[in-house]
Protein backbone atom coordinates (compact mmCIF):
# COMPACT_ATOMS: atom_id res chain seq x y z
CA UNK A 1 0.00 0.00 0.00
CA UNK A 2 1.15 3.54 -0.11
CA UNK A 3 2.90 5.19 -2.74
CA UNK A 4 6.39 6.34 -3.66
CA UNK A 5 6.33 8.44 -0.44
CA UNK A 6 5.41 5.88 1.82
CA UNK A 7 2.63 8.44 2.80
CA UNK A 8 -0.49 6.35 3.96
CA UNK A 9 0.54 5.72 7.30
CA UNK A 10 -1.21 8.02 9.67
CA UNK A 11 -1.10 8.44 13.41
CA UNK A 12 -4.81 9.29 14.10
CA UNK A 13 -3.73 10.40 18.03
CA UNK A 14 -0.55 13.14 17.00
CA UNK A 15 -3.34 14.14 14.12
CA UNK A 16 -6.13 14.69 15.72
CA UNK A 17 -3.91 16.34 18.67
CA UNK A 18 -2.83 19.14 15.87
CA UNK A 19 -6.65 19.48 15.04
CA UNK A 20 -7.88 19.98 18.63
CA UNK A 21 -10.04 16.58 18.77
CA UNK A 22 -10.25 14.74 22.14
CA UNK A 23 -11.02 11.42 20.82
CA UNK A 24 -11.94 7.92 22.38
CA UNK A 25 -9.46 4.46 22.05
CA UNK A 26 -12.73 3.28 19.95
CA UNK A 27 -12.43 6.00 18.07
CA UNK A 28 -8.53 6.31 17.32
CA UNK A 29 -8.92 2.72 16.69
CA UNK A 30 -11.70 2.94 14.25
CA UNK A 31 -10.42 5.95 12.76
CA UNK A 32 -7.35 4.44 11.94
CA UNK A 33 -8.00 1.77 9.93
CA UNK A 34 -10.30 3.85 7.92
CA UNK A 35 -8.63 6.43 7.23
CA UNK A 36 -5.67 4.04 6.08
CA UNK A 37 -8.29 2.51 3.44
CA UNK A 38 -9.16 6.33 2.32
CA UNK A 39 -5.76 7.39 2.00
CA UNK A 40 -4.68 4.46 0.17
CA UNK A 41 -7.71 5.62 -2.08
CA UNK A 42 -6.35 8.86 -3.04
CA UNK A 43 -2.91 7.34 -3.48
CA UNK A 44 -4.71 6.64 -6.69
CA UNK A 45 -3.70 10.05 -8.20
CA UNK A 46 -0.20 8.84 -7.71
CA UNK A 47 -0.41 7.45 -10.98
CA UNK A 48 -1.23 10.79 -12.85
CA UNK A 49 1.76 12.46 -14.43
CA UNK A 50 1.35 16.07 -12.92
CA UNK A 51 4.68 17.41 -14.18
CA UNK A 52 3.94 20.93 -15.84
CA UNK A 53 0.28 21.48 -14.85
CA UNK A 54 -0.41 24.50 -12.68
CA UNK A 55 -2.08 23.82 -9.60
CA UNK A 56 -6.05 24.62 -9.58
CA UNK A 57 -7.29 26.45 -6.07
CA UNK A 58 -10.61 27.79 -7.37
CA UNK A 59 -13.09 26.91 -9.67
CA UNK A 60 -13.59 30.86 -11.06
CA UNK A 61 -10.26 32.40 -9.93
CA UNK A 62 -10.88 35.91 -8.89
CA UNK A 63 -8.11 38.60 -7.97
CA UNK A 64 -8.30 41.80 -6.06
CA UNK A 65 -12.00 42.16 -5.80
CA UNK A 66 -12.77 45.09 -3.76
CA UNK A 67 -16.20 46.67 -2.57
CA UNK A 68 -16.91 50.70 -2.00
CA UNK A 69 -15.07 51.48 1.53
CA UNK A 70 -17.86 52.64 3.29
CA UNK A 71 -19.55 52.83 6.87
CA UNK A 72 -22.35 50.11 7.01
CA UNK A 73 -24.74 49.02 9.97
CA UNK A 74 -23.18 45.66 12.07
CA UNK A 75 -24.65 42.89 13.56
CA UNK A 76 -26.24 43.63 16.53
CA UNK A 77 -24.09 43.02 19.95
CA UNK A 78 -26.95 41.76 21.77
CA UNK A 79 -27.55 39.05 19.12
CA UNK A 80 -23.56 38.29 19.20
CA UNK A 81 -22.97 37.88 22.91
CA UNK A 82 -26.39 36.09 23.21
CA UNK A 83 -24.66 32.93 21.16
CA UNK A 84 -21.58 33.08 23.29
CA UNK A 85 -21.39 29.97 25.59
CA UNK A 86 -20.26 32.55 28.35
CA UNK A 87 -20.78 36.14 28.52
CA UNK A 88 -20.24 38.80 31.02
CA UNK A 89 -22.09 42.58 31.49
CA UNK A 90 -24.18 41.85 28.29
CA UNK A 91 -21.08 43.09 26.10
CA UNK A 92 -18.14 40.76 27.00
CA UNK A 93 -17.65 36.85 26.00
CA UNK A 94 -15.81 35.06 29.17
CA UNK A 95 -13.00 33.05 27.90
CA UNK A 96 -11.13 30.20 30.22
CA UNK A 97 -7.79 31.70 31.62
CA UNK A 98 -4.91 31.73 28.92
CA UNK A 99 -2.14 31.71 31.14
CA UNK A 100 -2.42 29.49 34.66
CA UNK A 101 -1.12 30.36 37.79
CA UNK B 1 -56.40 22.57 -1.03
CA UNK B 2 -55.28 19.59 0.60
CA UNK B 3 -55.76 17.22 -1.85
CA UNK B 4 -53.06 18.96 -4.25
CA UNK B 5 -50.71 20.89 -2.33
CA UNK B 6 -48.30 18.06 -2.05
CA UNK B 7 -47.85 18.37 -5.79
CA UNK B 8 -48.08 22.33 -6.28
CA UNK B 9 -45.16 23.37 -7.76
CA UNK B 10 -43.78 27.09 -6.83
CA UNK B 11 -44.59 28.56 -10.10
CA UNK B 12 -47.97 27.46 -9.74
CA UNK B 13 -48.67 28.63 -6.42
CA UNK B 14 -47.67 32.43 -7.27
CA UNK B 15 -50.37 31.75 -10.28
CA UNK B 16 -53.21 31.03 -7.52
CA UNK B 17 -51.96 33.37 -5.26
CA UNK B 18 -52.02 35.85 -8.06
CA UNK B 19 -55.62 34.65 -8.97
CA UNK B 20 -56.65 35.12 -5.73
CA UNK B 21 -57.58 31.57 -5.38
CA UNK B 22 -55.56 30.81 -2.57
CA UNK B 23 -53.89 33.10 0.04
CA UNK B 24 -50.21 33.10 1.27
CA UNK B 25 -51.62 31.81 4.70
CA UNK B 26 -53.68 28.96 3.55
CA UNK B 27 -50.72 28.23 1.80
CA UNK B 28 -48.46 28.29 4.76
CA UNK B 29 -50.93 26.76 7.03
CA UNK B 30 -51.50 23.82 4.58
CA UNK B 31 -48.07 22.70 4.20
CA UNK B 32 -47.71 22.85 8.08
CA UNK B 33 -50.32 20.50 8.14
CA UNK B 34 -48.76 18.02 6.08
CA UNK B 35 -45.91 18.82 8.04
CA UNK B 36 -47.74 17.74 11.14
CA UNK B 37 -49.20 15.02 9.75
CA UNK B 38 -46.15 12.96 7.87
CA UNK B 39 -42.79 14.95 9.38
CA UNK B 40 -42.49 12.95 12.25
CA UNK B 41 -42.16 9.63 10.48
CA UNK B 42 -40.36 11.61 7.68
CA UNK B 43 -37.80 13.82 9.60
CA UNK B 44 -37.12 16.26 7.10
CA UNK B 45 -37.32 19.42 9.02
CA UNK B 46 -34.80 20.11 12.20
CA UNK B 47 -37.79 23.39 13.42
CA UNK B 48 -40.71 24.82 11.69
CA UNK B 49 -41.35 28.16 11.61
CA UNK B 50 -44.46 27.81 12.47
CA UNK B 51 -45.58 31.28 13.75
CA UNK B 52 -43.46 33.66 11.86
CA UNK B 53 -44.09 32.02 8.56
CA UNK B 54 -48.08 32.76 9.47
CA UNK B 55 -47.69 36.23 10.07
CA UNK B 56 -45.46 37.48 7.63
CA UNK B 57 -47.53 35.45 5.21
CA UNK B 58 -50.50 37.31 6.34
CA UNK B 59 -48.31 40.48 5.67
CA UNK B 60 -47.96 39.49 2.20
CA UNK B 61 -51.95 38.74 2.00
CA UNK B 62 -52.23 42.64 3.36
CA UNK B 63 -49.65 43.31 0.44
CA UNK B 64 -50.92 41.93 -2.25
CA UNK B 65 -54.81 43.48 -1.50
CA UNK B 66 -53.74 46.92 -1.95
CA UNK B 67 -51.62 45.62 -5.03
CA UNK B 68 -48.59 46.32 -3.37
CA UNK B 69 -46.45 43.04 -3.90
CA UNK B 70 -43.08 42.74 -3.68
CA UNK B 71 -42.33 40.47 -6.39
CA UNK B 72 -44.73 38.21 -8.27
CA UNK B 73 -43.36 35.61 -5.59
CA UNK B 74 -44.87 37.70 -2.74
CA UNK B 75 -46.02 35.45 -0.02
CA UNK B 76 -44.98 31.99 -1.32
CA UNK B 77 -43.16 29.60 1.60
CA UNK B 78 -39.34 27.96 1.10
CA UNK B 79 -37.86 25.47 2.98
CA UNK B 80 -33.61 26.63 3.81
CA UNK B 81 -31.04 23.93 4.63
CA UNK B 82 -29.80 24.28 8.11
CA UNK B 83 -26.76 25.39 7.39
CA UNK B 84 -27.95 29.08 5.52
CA UNK B 85 -28.44 31.76 7.82
CA UNK B 86 -32.02 32.85 8.63
CA UNK B 87 -31.75 35.92 10.89
CA UNK B 88 -33.84 35.16 14.69
CA UNK B 89 -33.78 31.55 13.94
CA UNK B 90 -31.55 28.00 14.47
CA UNK B 91 -28.52 27.46 12.53
CA UNK B 92 -27.88 24.06 14.01
CA UNK B 93 -25.88 22.69 10.54
CA UNK B 94 -26.64 19.27 11.70
CA UNK B 95 -24.71 19.41 14.17
CA UNK B 96 -24.81 18.92 18.37
CA UNK B 97 -21.70 21.88 18.49
CA UNK B 98 -24.71 24.24 17.25
CA UNK B 99 -27.33 23.69 19.51
CA UNK B 100 -28.66 26.56 20.70
CA UNK B 101 -27.26 29.05 18.69
CA UNK B 102 -29.12 31.50 16.88
CA UNK B 103 -28.16 33.34 13.62
CA UNK B 104 -27.93 37.15 14.49
CA UNK B 105 -28.53 38.01 10.08
CA UNK B 106 -29.43 36.65 7.01
CA UNK B 107 -27.82 34.78 4.27
CA UNK B 108 -27.70 36.78 0.93
CA UNK B 109 -29.92 34.30 -1.13
CA UNK B 110 -32.36 34.57 2.57
CA UNK B 111 -32.35 38.30 2.02
CA UNK B 112 -32.89 38.47 -1.32
CA UNK B 113 -35.98 35.92 -1.10
CA UNK B 114 -37.33 37.88 1.81
CA UNK B 115 -36.93 41.25 -0.15
CA UNK B 116 -39.15 39.40 -3.07
CA UNK B 117 -41.71 38.63 -0.59
CA UNK B 118 -41.28 34.91 0.06
CA UNK B 119 -41.39 33.22 3.58
CA UNK B 120 -38.84 30.95 5.43
CA UNK B 121 -41.30 27.95 6.37
CA UNK B 122 -38.51 25.96 8.42
CA UNK B 123 -34.88 24.59 8.41
CA UNK B 124 -34.48 20.80 6.71
CA UNK B 125 -32.37 18.42 8.21
CA UNK B 126 -28.70 17.59 6.52
CA UNK B 127 -25.84 15.30 6.87
CA UNK B 128 -24.04 17.36 9.70
CA UNK B 129 -21.67 20.20 8.41
CA UNK B 130 -23.26 18.82 4.79
CA UNK B 131 -20.88 15.97 4.91
CA UNK B 132 -22.68 12.94 3.96
CA UNK B 133 -24.57 11.50 1.07
CA UNK B 134 -27.64 9.91 2.81
CA UNK B 135 -28.59 12.43 5.79
CA UNK B 136 -28.01 9.23 8.42
CA UNK B 137 -24.93 12.02 9.48
CA UNK B 138 -27.18 14.06 11.18
CA UNK B 139 -26.33 14.65 14.99
CA UNK B 140 -30.57 14.82 15.37
CA UNK B 141 -32.51 12.02 13.44
CA UNK B 142 -32.27 10.62 10.12
CA UNK B 143 -34.60 11.13 7.29
CA UNK B 144 -36.57 8.36 5.42
CA UNK B 145 -37.12 8.37 1.49
CA UNK B 146 -40.25 9.48 0.84
CA UNK B 147 -40.51 6.79 -1.78
CA UNK B 148 -39.51 4.05 0.82
CA UNK B 149 -38.74 4.13 4.64
CA UNK B 150 -36.74 2.06 4.46
CA UNK B 151 -33.88 3.93 2.07
CA UNK B 152 -32.21 7.05 2.89
CA UNK B 153 -33.13 10.42 1.01
CA UNK B 154 -29.66 10.63 -0.08
CA UNK B 155 -27.80 14.02 0.99
CA UNK B 156 -26.44 16.12 2.20
CA UNK B 157 -29.37 17.83 1.72
CA UNK B 158 -32.02 14.94 2.68
CA UNK B 159 -34.27 17.21 4.38
CA UNK B 160 -34.37 19.44 1.54
CA UNK B 161 -35.02 16.73 -1.30
CA UNK B 162 -37.33 14.65 1.41
CA UNK B 163 -39.26 17.34 2.26
CA UNK B 164 -39.90 18.72 -1.33
CA UNK B 165 -40.69 15.24 -2.56
CA UNK B 166 -43.26 14.76 0.00
CA UNK B 167 -45.22 17.66 -0.73
CA UNK B 168 -43.94 19.10 3.08
CA UNK B 169 -42.70 22.25 1.18
CA UNK B 170 -43.27 24.05 -2.32
CA UNK B 171 -39.23 24.16 -2.57
CA UNK B 172 -36.28 24.69 -0.87
CA UNK B 173 -32.41 25.76 -0.93
CA UNK B 174 -30.02 23.07 -0.29
CA UNK B 175 -26.30 23.25 -0.89
CA UNK B 176 -23.91 21.10 -2.86
CA UNK B 177 -20.30 20.65 -2.53
CA UNK B 178 -19.88 17.25 -4.09
CA UNK B 179 -23.74 16.35 -5.22
CA UNK B 180 -25.47 17.53 -2.21
CA UNK B 181 -28.21 18.71 -3.85
CA UNK B 182 -28.11 16.46 -6.63
CA UNK B 183 -27.83 13.35 -5.38
CA UNK B 184 -30.48 13.71 -2.77
CA UNK B 185 -32.95 15.16 -5.53
CA UNK B 186 -32.15 12.25 -7.79
CA UNK B 187 -32.90 9.74 -4.21
CA UNK B 188 -35.91 11.66 -4.10
CA UNK B 189 -37.39 12.33 -7.28
CA UNK B 190 -37.39 15.77 -7.53
CA UNK B 191 -35.20 18.26 -9.29
CA UNK B 192 -32.09 19.81 -8.19
CA UNK B 193 -29.80 22.84 -9.43
CA UNK B 194 -26.07 23.03 -8.84
CA UNK B 195 -25.42 26.50 -10.01
CA UNK B 196 -21.76 27.23 -11.46
CA UNK B 197 -19.36 27.94 -8.53
CA UNK B 198 -19.09 31.75 -8.04
CA UNK B 199 -23.51 32.05 -9.45
CA UNK B 200 -25.04 32.79 -6.04
CA UNK B 201 -23.65 34.31 -3.23
CA UNK B 202 -21.75 32.07 0.11
CA UNK B 203 -22.27 35.06 2.25
CA UNK B 204 -24.41 33.08 5.01
CA UNK B 205 -24.00 29.63 4.16
CA UNK B 206 -21.83 28.20 6.54
CA UNK B 207 -18.82 27.07 5.02
CA UNK B 208 -17.41 23.40 4.58
CA UNK B 209 -15.35 23.79 1.23
CA UNK B 210 -15.30 27.54 0.19
CA UNK B 211 -13.69 26.30 -2.82
CA UNK B 212 -16.53 23.69 -4.05
CA UNK B 213 -19.97 25.07 -2.04
CA UNK B 214 -22.77 26.22 -4.08
CA UNK B 215 -26.48 27.06 -3.04
CA UNK B 216 -28.80 26.01 -5.13
CA UNK B 217 -32.61 24.88 -5.48
CA UNK B 218 -34.50 21.76 -4.95
CA UNK B 219 -37.66 21.85 -6.97
CA UNK B 220 -40.51 19.48 -8.41
CA UNK B 221 -39.92 20.91 -11.87
CA UNK B 222 -37.06 22.30 -13.89
CA UNK B 223 -39.26 25.61 -14.09
CA UNK B 224 -39.30 25.77 -10.52
CA UNK B 225 -35.24 25.45 -10.32
CA UNK B 226 -34.80 28.52 -12.91
CA UNK B 227 -37.21 30.56 -10.60
CA UNK B 228 -35.19 30.10 -8.04
CA UNK B 229 -31.85 30.31 -9.50
CA UNK B 230 -33.16 33.85 -11.06
CA UNK B 231 -34.28 34.91 -7.28
CA UNK B 232 -30.63 34.16 -5.74
CA UNK B 233 -28.17 34.61 -7.81
CA UNK B 234 -25.75 37.43 -8.54
CA UNK B 235 -22.81 39.16 -7.35
CA UNK B 236 -22.71 39.95 -3.51
CA UNK B 237 -20.40 42.65 -1.64
CA UNK B 238 -19.94 40.36 1.00
CA UNK B 239 -19.25 37.20 -0.94
CA UNK B 240 -15.88 38.27 -3.25
CA UNK B 241 -15.90 34.82 -5.20
CA UNK B 242 -19.28 35.86 -6.66
CA UNK B 243 -19.37 36.74 -9.97
CA UNK B 244 -21.17 39.85 -12.41
CA UNK B 245 -21.10 37.26 -15.26
CA UNK B 246 -23.37 34.94 -13.96
CA UNK B 247 -26.14 34.10 -16.26
CA UNK B 248 -29.20 35.89 -15.12
CA UNK B 249 -33.12 35.72 -16.45
CA UNK B 250 -32.72 31.90 -16.86
CA UNK B 251 -36.38 31.25 -16.41
CA UNK B 252 -36.37 33.13 -19.82
CA UNK B 253 -35.83 30.13 -21.57
CA UNK B 254 -39.33 28.73 -21.00
CA UNK B 255 -40.62 31.14 -23.20
CA UNK B 256 -39.18 29.78 -26.24
CA UNK B 257 -40.68 27.13 -26.99
CA UNK B 258 -37.51 24.58 -25.75
CA UNK B 259 -36.27 23.26 -29.06
CA UNK B 260 -33.63 20.67 -29.24
CA UNK B 261 -33.06 21.22 -32.92
CA UNK B 262 -29.29 21.13 -33.55
CA UNK B 263 -28.31 20.62 -29.42
CA UNK B 264 -25.23 18.59 -29.19
CA UNK B 265 -25.88 16.31 -26.26
CA UNK B 266 -22.74 15.07 -24.81
CA UNK B 267 -22.98 11.38 -23.25
CA UNK B 268 -19.61 10.56 -21.07
CA UNK B 269 -18.93 7.06 -22.05
CA UNK B 270 -16.69 6.77 -18.37
CA UNK B 271 -19.79 7.32 -16.74
CA UNK B 272 -22.06 4.67 -18.31
CA UNK B 273 -19.13 2.46 -18.63
CA UNK B 274 -18.60 2.43 -14.71
CA UNK B 275 -18.74 -0.96 -12.97
CA UNK B 276 -20.45 0.38 -10.51
CA UNK B 277 -23.17 1.72 -12.32
CA UNK B 278 -26.48 -0.40 -12.08
CA UNK B 279 -28.13 -2.18 -15.18
CA UNK B 280 -31.41 -0.50 -14.44
CA UNK B 281 -29.85 3.20 -13.98
CA UNK B 282 -28.00 3.27 -17.15
CA UNK B 283 -30.90 2.15 -19.33
CA UNK B 284 -33.46 4.82 -17.92
CA UNK B 285 -30.75 7.44 -18.93
CA UNK B 286 -30.13 5.88 -22.24
CA UNK B 287 -33.95 6.40 -22.59
CA UNK B 288 -33.63 9.80 -22.05
CA UNK B 289 -30.91 9.98 -24.75
CA UNK B 290 -33.58 8.89 -26.88
CA UNK B 291 -35.78 11.27 -25.83
CA UNK B 292 -33.78 13.87 -26.76
CA UNK B 293 -33.08 13.00 -29.54
CA UNK B 294 -36.37 12.70 -30.84
CA UNK B 295 -37.36 16.15 -30.23
CA UNK B 296 -34.48 16.67 -32.42
CA UNK B 297 -30.83 16.68 -30.34
CA UNK B 298 -27.91 15.19 -31.81
CA UNK B 299 -26.46 12.69 -28.77
CA UNK B 300 -23.06 11.71 -29.36
CA UNK B 301 -20.63 9.54 -26.91
CA UNK B 302 -17.44 11.70 -25.55
CA UNK B 303 -14.76 10.98 -23.00
CA UNK B 304 -13.81 12.33 -19.72
CA UNK B 305 -11.10 10.06 -18.85
CA UNK B 306 -9.81 11.83 -15.91
CA UNK B 307 -13.35 11.52 -13.91
CA UNK B 308 -11.87 8.67 -12.44
CA UNK B 309 -9.56 11.05 -10.36
CA UNK B 310 -12.19 12.90 -9.20
CA UNK B 311 -13.06 11.26 -5.88
CA UNK B 312 -9.84 11.22 -4.41
CA UNK B 313 -8.79 14.93 -5.51
CA UNK B 314 -12.10 15.64 -4.22
CA UNK B 315 -11.11 14.03 -0.72
CA UNK B 316 -8.01 15.85 -0.70
CA UNK B 317 -9.19 18.82 -1.31
CA UNK B 318 -13.22 18.77 0.41
CA UNK B 319 -11.07 17.22 4.13
CA UNK B 320 -8.74 20.04 3.72
CA UNK B 321 -10.49 22.75 3.36
CA UNK B 322 -12.87 22.04 5.88
CA UNK B 323 -10.12 21.06 8.51
CA UNK B 324 -9.62 25.06 8.20
CA UNK B 325 -12.98 25.91 8.09
CA UNK B 326 -14.61 24.37 11.17
CA UNK B 327 -11.31 25.39 13.09
CA UNK B 328 -13.86 27.86 13.95
CA UNK B 329 -16.08 26.00 16.33
CA UNK B 330 -13.88 25.87 19.61
CA UNK B 331 -16.25 26.69 22.01
CA UNK B 332 -15.47 29.82 23.05
CA UNK B 333 -17.44 33.10 21.22
CA UNK B 334 -20.35 30.58 19.91
CA UNK B 335 -21.41 26.94 19.83
CA UNK B 336 -21.07 24.64 22.70
CA UNK B 337 -18.40 24.55 25.29
CA UNK B 338 -17.46 22.04 27.52
CA UNK B 339 -16.06 23.54 30.24
CA UNK B 340 -12.41 21.96 31.29
CA UNK B 341 -11.20 21.51 34.87
CA UNK B 342 -8.02 19.94 34.44
CA UNK B 343 -4.42 21.82 33.91
CA UNK B 344 -4.29 23.36 30.54
CA UNK B 345 -7.64 25.04 30.52
CA UNK B 346 -7.54 26.19 27.25
CA UNK B 347 -6.53 23.85 24.97
CA UNK B 348 -8.94 21.33 26.79
CA UNK B 349 -11.75 23.62 26.48
CA UNK B 350 -11.01 23.53 22.63
CA UNK B 351 -10.19 19.79 22.80
CA UNK B 352 -13.60 18.42 24.73
CA UNK B 353 -15.50 21.10 23.09
CA UNK B 354 -14.86 19.67 19.56
CA UNK B 355 -14.27 16.15 20.11
CA UNK B 356 -17.63 15.93 22.05
CA UNK B 357 -19.78 17.78 19.71
CA UNK B 358 -18.67 17.13 16.57
CA UNK B 359 -20.07 13.32 14.97
CA UNK B 360 -18.12 11.07 13.76
CA UNK B 361 -18.05 11.72 10.17
CA UNK B 362 -16.74 15.48 10.73
CA UNK B 363 -14.22 14.09 13.31
CA UNK B 364 -13.00 11.65 10.52
CA UNK B 365 -13.12 14.80 7.63
CA UNK B 366 -11.38 17.19 10.03
CA UNK B 367 -7.95 14.46 10.77
CA UNK B 368 -7.97 13.61 7.12
CA UNK B 369 -7.55 17.74 6.22
CA UNK B 370 -5.53 18.03 8.73
CA UNK B 371 -3.27 15.44 7.97
CA UNK B 372 -3.30 15.91 4.28
CA UNK B 373 -1.99 19.65 4.91
CA UNK B 374 0.53 18.91 7.56
CA UNK B 375 3.84 19.41 7.08
CA UNK B 376 5.92 17.10 5.05
CA UNK B 377 2.77 16.08 3.13
CA UNK B 378 1.34 18.83 1.31
CA UNK B 379 3.25 18.42 -1.98
CA UNK B 380 2.11 14.46 -1.89
CA UNK B 381 -1.51 14.99 -1.01
CA UNK B 382 -2.73 18.47 -1.26
CA UNK B 383 -1.05 20.19 -4.17
CA UNK B 384 -1.30 16.77 -6.44
CA UNK B 385 -4.59 17.02 -5.87
CA UNK B 386 -4.89 20.57 -7.05
CA UNK B 387 -2.98 19.35 -10.27
CA UNK B 388 -5.39 16.23 -10.81
CA UNK B 389 -8.43 19.47 -10.65
CA UNK B 390 -6.73 21.01 -13.38
CA UNK B 391 -6.92 18.07 -15.45
CA UNK B 392 -10.31 17.48 -14.63
CA UNK B 393 -11.47 21.30 -15.67
CA UNK B 394 -9.35 20.72 -18.65
CA UNK B 395 -11.10 17.29 -19.63
CA UNK B 396 -14.62 19.40 -19.40
CA UNK B 397 -13.66 22.56 -21.28
CA UNK B 398 -12.35 19.86 -24.43
CA UNK B 399 -15.23 18.13 -24.11
CA UNK B 400 -17.51 21.51 -23.94
CA UNK B 401 -15.87 22.37 -28.05
CA UNK B 402 -17.49 19.55 -29.25
CA UNK B 403 -21.22 19.58 -27.77
CA UNK B 404 -23.32 22.42 -25.81
CA UNK B 405 -24.74 20.01 -22.75
CA UNK B 406 -24.16 16.74 -21.34
CA UNK B 407 -25.95 13.73 -19.86
CA UNK B 408 -24.75 11.30 -17.34
CA UNK B 409 -26.81 9.33 -14.72
CA UNK B 410 -26.64 11.21 -11.20
CA UNK B 411 -25.74 8.26 -9.14
CA UNK B 412 -24.71 4.43 -9.82
CA UNK B 413 -27.96 3.74 -8.12
CA UNK B 414 -31.04 4.25 -6.74
CA UNK B 415 -31.30 5.04 -2.84
CA UNK B 416 -29.94 2.76 -0.45
CA UNK B 417 -30.92 1.48 2.43
CA UNK B 418 -30.58 2.73 5.98
CA UNK B 419 -27.16 1.94 7.60
CA UNK B 420 -26.26 -0.45 4.05
CA UNK B 421 -23.20 1.78 3.56
CA UNK B 422 -20.77 1.41 6.75
CA UNK B 423 -17.65 2.16 5.17
CA UNK B 424 -16.16 5.67 4.69
CA UNK B 425 -14.58 4.79 1.23
CA UNK B 426 -17.59 2.95 0.17
CA UNK B 427 -20.00 5.90 0.55
CA UNK B 428 -17.51 8.73 -0.84
CA UNK B 429 -17.18 6.58 -4.06
CA UNK B 430 -20.95 6.62 -4.15
CA UNK B 431 -20.58 10.73 -5.54
CA UNK B 432 -18.58 9.63 -8.55
CA UNK B 433 -21.01 11.32 -11.15
CA UNK B 434 -21.49 14.23 -9.70
CA UNK B 435 -18.33 15.17 -7.76
CA UNK B 436 -16.03 16.32 -10.72
CA UNK B 437 -18.55 19.22 -11.54
CA UNK B 438 -17.89 20.65 -8.11
CA UNK B 439 -14.09 20.32 -8.85
CA UNK B 440 -14.20 21.90 -11.96
CA UNK B 441 -16.95 25.06 -11.02
CA UNK B 442 -19.65 23.85 -13.72
CA UNK B 443 -23.14 23.92 -12.97
CA UNK B 444 -25.33 20.10 -13.24
CA UNK B 445 -29.23 19.83 -12.51
CA UNK B 446 -30.76 16.55 -11.77
CA UNK B 447 -34.19 15.75 -13.27
CA UNK B 448 -36.53 12.53 -12.62
CA UNK B 449 -36.25 10.24 -15.56
CA UNK B 450 -38.23 6.82 -14.28
CA UNK B 451 -38.24 4.47 -11.40
CA UNK B 452 -35.95 1.25 -10.83
CA UNK B 453 -38.07 -1.64 -11.31
CA UNK B 454 -37.00 -3.51 -8.50
CA UNK B 455 -37.77 -1.65 -5.88
CA UNK B 456 -40.04 1.59 -7.45
CA UNK B 457 -36.96 3.75 -6.15
CA UNK B 458 -36.93 7.16 -8.38
CA UNK B 459 -33.54 7.38 -10.35
CA UNK B 460 -32.08 10.97 -11.90
CA UNK B 461 -30.59 12.17 -15.23
CA UNK B 462 -27.69 14.38 -14.78
CA UNK B 463 -27.21 17.51 -17.16
CA UNK B 464 -24.01 19.27 -16.95
CA UNK B 465 -23.07 22.19 -18.75
CA UNK B 466 -20.18 25.13 -19.03
CA UNK B 467 -19.53 27.63 -16.65
CA UNK B 468 -22.47 30.15 -16.59
CA UNK B 469 -24.56 28.37 -18.96
CA UNK B 470 -27.20 27.58 -16.93
CA UNK B 471 -29.65 29.00 -19.72
CA UNK B 472 -28.77 25.90 -22.32
CA UNK B 473 -28.60 23.31 -19.53
CA UNK B 474 -31.98 24.23 -17.86
CA UNK B 475 -33.49 24.60 -21.74
CA UNK B 476 -32.31 20.57 -22.48
CA UNK B 477 -33.65 19.89 -18.93
CA UNK B 478 -37.05 21.51 -19.16
CA UNK B 479 -37.23 20.12 -22.68
CA UNK B 480 -36.64 16.62 -21.49
CA UNK B 481 -38.89 17.09 -18.33
CA UNK B 482 -41.82 16.65 -20.33
CA UNK B 483 -41.12 14.00 -22.20
CA UNK B 484 -39.68 12.43 -19.11
CA UNK B 485 -42.02 9.21 -17.66
CA UNK B 486 -41.43 10.38 -14.23
CA UNK B 487 -42.69 14.06 -14.90
CA UNK B 488 -45.52 14.68 -12.24
CA UNK B 489 -45.31 10.93 -10.17
CA UNK B 490 -45.13 11.94 -6.08
CA UNK B 491 -44.63 9.59 -3.36
CA UNK B 492 -47.99 8.60 -1.70
CA UNK B 493 -46.73 9.25 1.47
CA UNK B 494 -50.22 8.32 3.41
CA UNK B 495 -49.81 4.95 2.29
CA UNK B 496 -46.47 4.35 3.31
CA UNK B 497 -47.13 5.73 6.98
CA UNK B 498 -48.69 2.50 6.98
Amino acid sequence: MGQGNGTSHIDVRYVADLARLELTDEEVEKFQGELESVLTYVDTLSRLDLSDIEPTAHANPQANVWREDGASESMCRDDVIRNAPDSAEGKYIRVPPIIEE
Amino acid sequence: MDKNIATLSFAHAAELLREGQISSRELVQALLSRVDVHDEALGAYLSVARESALSEAEEADARRQKGEQLSPWDGLPISVKDNIAVAGQANTCGSKILEGYTSPYDATVVRRLKDAGCIVLGRTNMDEFAMGSSTEHSAYKPVANPWARSCVPGGSSGGSAASVAAGEALAALGSDTGGSIRQPAAFCGVVGLKPTYGAVSRYGLVAFASSLDQIGPLTKTVRDSAVLYDLISGPDPNDATSVPDAATGVSGVFDSGLSLEGKKIGMPKEFFDYEGLSAEVREKVQNAAEALEQRGANVKEVSLPYNEFAIAAYYIIAPAEASSNLARFDGIRYGRREVAEAAGRLLETYRLSRGKNFGEEVKRRIILGTYVLSSGYYDAYYLRAQKARTKLREDFARVFEECDVLLTPTTPSGAFRMKQVTEPLQMYRSDIFTISANLAGIPGISVPCGFTETEGLPVGAQFLAPHFAEKEMLRVAAAYEQASPAAGCYPDVTETDG
